[in-house]
């Protein structure tokens, strides 16, 4: 059973998800392929509604950097936790096309690699577990300092280094 | 063909094989040697389940020949296994 | 040396209890062996024949005496008292215990180590040259460099789930003693027409089964770049490096694939995005590391007469170390000791924890207390007094450590091979110590001069088979082990793939083809200054294949063979 762990809250998931064949439906949140979205751009924004869009790894965020805005939802899928394209798509998704959005890690994800995605922005991980939170807690402590600067903003060691310096 | 069941210990990752009583011996003196497809079979499962329940790593069956009551794996890499470096180390 | 400062010392710590807790997890069942592996290789934990062996990076090969020691110390409680030093820079230790793990990670916290990342689809152990910041011929101490890419590399959230293994090499000399053209990343450091240091980026070189020399990607960067320009690589790949397929998933596929126009274009524009970002490397953190490189405090000293033609009559033994393992220091009076760990007939690259100890020892009195790791597995002293050379060889001779072999073809590289590795067709080290006993007692490797015999059990590579004057790779042949021999390879600045001499060898007889080969290239070498590679290159196959197989060439061995059998 997959659970939603959004902003390290256990959260039911809004969005539908929607197959490359099935209909829109008149109402609610959707979480839509890249080729829906593609096709059906200007009818799922018309819904007013919130629209999400799930790329696959071979998919790059690219195609729709300049959506950004109007995507409140974009879902990044791991079809195996060794590949690690997502790690990239994440960055430049958060930092180089400025969505400020849902985030979300689907597909193989280990609670190993919590720490590693909320570090390349990631807000939101379906995993496959009973007890994600508790996991994610573990996960979440597993380190206190960082050597690189990266998507959550969060100083690195030779960020507060500088800092220490300059007060200490 | 005499076969037996070799696999690394998932604790210390020291090589074993599965004797007659269910438990994982060092050594290959100690484990069980079949020769027929069936036992085979049946010792095989055995070996998977251990490596299900976190015991063991990598079960396989190896062929093995017995002379003057000696047991040595056919294959170059399984004797090594077995027997331990052929290089002595520096104590 | 670098010393971690609070930071660092947290990360380590914070590591080993993360593994603590993974292991924890994978004994009582909540990950399966599929899921825990990745997590223990990028711990540097791998599964071997007999154990699980550990592999602990040495930072760019540099090693305290402190450190050293806790190596010893390591070896002592939780393996079998003893190690091996790889061609990596690194230590393995055979036979760990999955239980103990977590607290030889803990051990080598206190004393600022690792294991993070010496394994996995990950950034690995940043390289360099061993002789960095003490070679005569060095422009620039690379260092610090090496420093800034590791903590860059270090749990990188992007960059822990590449395709395949990335190796960063670096150097600071026009002698490549640091095998950069032979890394998914070499860098180069030199000296532009107004003195500026900077470096060349050379992309896509790797050995395993598809040995390539890597391509300059660039000519130039300024060393505030680097990094910046090193994520750019790294995004590019991992964006489009190939998943598929492990064995087309290293970067030398990539670039060789779109080639390296493409790949430069790629990589360019990324760049040009991050250049001036976080990544720019501030004057005030360089600084910081930098610090920690500074030289120890020498004393002035003039250089000593050591000219060995000199000291041969009186002491030949001494001569004869000077000669091959003693290396010239920037600094006047001082020397650089290399201490081989190929006594013939011994595993290459192995030491005791007892003399781990006594060379630890050796560093504090003779070293200021400075050690590296050579990715020809021997071990070097950095900042020898030369008036104290003669009693260090002495010290180091009683433990069998100071064979005069460096660069020799006795000081052979070999990978663990079936002996130990889970991976290998065939052993490496038995090879290994045939041939240097086959030449033990004769003073031929003295004439033949520089000659580089590197051993591999198998196609992937890590006994640099590929880069040997003489190479060797074990093949097997209907479950036998054949040994191919390899000619004109070289990791230097001027590296070049070996060439095949023709089909695999049983182990008997490849100290003998050696000795044939060595032989012939005594009577055909164009006076003593011409090394070994040199005149293969100028000579070619030909005539080593002929002193091989024997003027009928390979086919009629095999014919021959049949009919004996
Ligand atoms: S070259 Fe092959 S046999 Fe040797 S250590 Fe590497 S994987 Fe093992």
């Amino acid at each position: 059973m997959s659970t939603l762990i959004k902003d390290n809250k256990l959260t039911e998931d809004p969005f539908t998800r929607i197959g490359v064949d099935d209909a829109i439906p008149a109402q609610g949140a959707v979480l839509v392929p890249l080729a829906t979205w593609q096709d059906h751009r200007e009818k799922l924004l018309r819904r007013g509604e919130p629209v999400g869009v799930w790329l696959k790894s071979d998919e790059h965020p690219e195609i729709i950097a300049g959506d950004v805005n109007h995507l409140q939802l974009i879902a990044l899928e791991f079809p195996t936790f060794r590949d690690g394209r997502g790690y990239s798509y994440a960055r430049l998704v958060r930092e180089r096309y400025g969505f400020e959005g849902e985030l979300r890690a689907v597909g193989d994800v280990l609670l190993e690699q919590l720490h590693y995605m909320g570090r390349v922005g990631f807000n939101a991980f379906e995993v496959d577990s009973e007890d994600a939170l508790a996991e994610l807690e573990i996960a979440a402590r597993d380190f206190s300092v960082w050597y690189q600067p990266s998507a959550d903003g969060r100083a690195s060691s030779a960020q507060l280094r500088t800092e220490l310096k300059r007060h200490g | 063909m005499a076969q037996v069941l070799i696999a690394n210990r998932l604790s210390d990752g020291l090589v074993v094989f599965l004797a007659a009583d269910g438990a994982w011996v060092e050594s290959i003196a100690a484990g069980v040697l079949i020769d027929d497809d069936r036992a085979a079979g049946e010792l095989l499962d055995q070996g998977l389940a251990d490596a299900d329940n976190n015991l063991v790593i990598d079960p396989i069956l190896i062929n093995v020949t017995v002379r003057d009551g000696t047991r040595t794996p056919d294959a170059i890499r399984e004797a090594i296994r077995a027997a331990g470096p052929t290089v002595s180390v520096e104590t | 040396m670098y010393r971690y400062d609070e930071f660092d010392q947290q990360l380590v710590n914070e590591r080993a209890e993360q593994f603590r807790r993974q292991v924890r997890r994978r004994m009582n069942g909540e990950l399966t062996e599929d899921q825990f592996k990745p997590l223990r290789l990028m711990n540097g934990l791998y599964l071997q024949l007999h154990a699980y062996m550990l592999r602990v990076n040495v930072p760019y090969g540099c090693l305290s005496a402190r450190q050293l020691r806790q190596l010893a110390h390591i070896a002592r409680k939780y393996d079998k008292g003893y190690g091996h030093f790889t061609t990596r820079q690194n230590i393995q230790y055979n036979w760990i215990r999955l239980e103990d793990a977590a607290d030889i990670l803990t051990d080598l916290a206190a004393v600022g180590m690792n294991a993070m990342q010496s394994s996995g689809n990950c950034v690995r152990n940043v390289t360099a040259d061993h002789y960095a910041g003490r070679a005569r011929d060095e422009l620039q101490d690379p260092r610090v460099w090496c420093e800034l890419l590791r903590q860059y590399s270090i749990l990188n959230p992007e960059f822990s789930y590449l395709p395949r293994k990335f190796k960063i090499a670096v150097t600071g000399a026009p002698k490549d003693r640091a095998a950069v053209a032979l890394h998914d990343i070499g860098l180069r450091m030199y000296l532009n027409e107004g003195g500026e240091p900077g470096f060349e980026v050379i992309v896509g070189g790797g050995q395993g089964r598809t040995p390539v020399i890597g391509k300059t990607i660039r000519e130039w960067i300024e060393p505030e770049h680097v990094i910046s320009y090193v994520e750019a690589i790294l995004r590019i790949y991992n964006l489009y490096g190939r998943r598929d397929n492990i064995y087309k998933a290293r970067i030398k596929i990539l670039v060789n694939a779109l080639g390296i126009d493409k790949y430069r274009e790629l990589v360019e524009a990324e760049w040009l995005q991050i250049r001036d970002g976080v990544l720019k490397i501030a004057p005030e953190e360089l600084a910081r590391i930098d610090a920690y490189f500074q030289p120890p405090a020498y004393e002035q000293l003039a250089d000593q007469d050591t000219e060995p033609s000199q000291l041969h009559d009186a002491d030949p033994a001494f001569a004869a170390w000077l000669q091959s393992n003693v290396a010239e220091h920037k600094v006047v009076g001082y020397a650089i000791v290399n201490v081989s760990l190929k006594s013939p007939g011994k595993i290459p690259g192995d030491l005791s924890a007892q003399k781990m100890d006594a060379l630890a020892d050796l560093a504090d009195q003779y070293s200021f207390g400075e050690l590296r790791v050579s990715h020809r597995q021997n071990l070097v002293l950095v900042d020898v007094k030369q008036s104290d050379l003669h009693a260090l060889w002495q010290a180091l001779g009683a433990l069998d450590l100071a064979t005069p072999n460096i660069g020799l073809a006795s000081d052979i590289i070999a990978c663990p091979g079936l002996d130990f590795c889970a991976l290998a067709n065939t052993r490496s080290i038995p090879v290994a110590q045939d041939i240097a006993l086959h030449f033990a007692n004769s003073t031929k490797l003295q004439h033949v001069g520089d000659l580089t015999i590197n051993i591999s059990g198998c196609m992937n590579a890590c006994g640099h088979h590929h880069v040997g004057n003489i190479g060797i790779l074990g093949v097997d042949k209907r479950g036998q082990e054949f040994f191919q021999l390899t000619l004109g390879g070289s990791s230097d600045e001027h590296a070049s793939l070996g060439d095949r001499v023709g089909p695999g060898l049983p182990q008997s007889e490849v100290p003998g083809a050696i000795e044939r080969i060595v032989d012939t290239y005594l009577e055909i070498r164009d006076g003593k200054d011409e090394c070994f590679l040199n005149t293969y290159r100028r000579c070619g196959m030909e005539v080593f294949r002929t002193a091989v197989y024997g003027p009928a060439g390979p086919a009629r061995r095999v014919t021959a063979t049949r009919q004996v059998a």
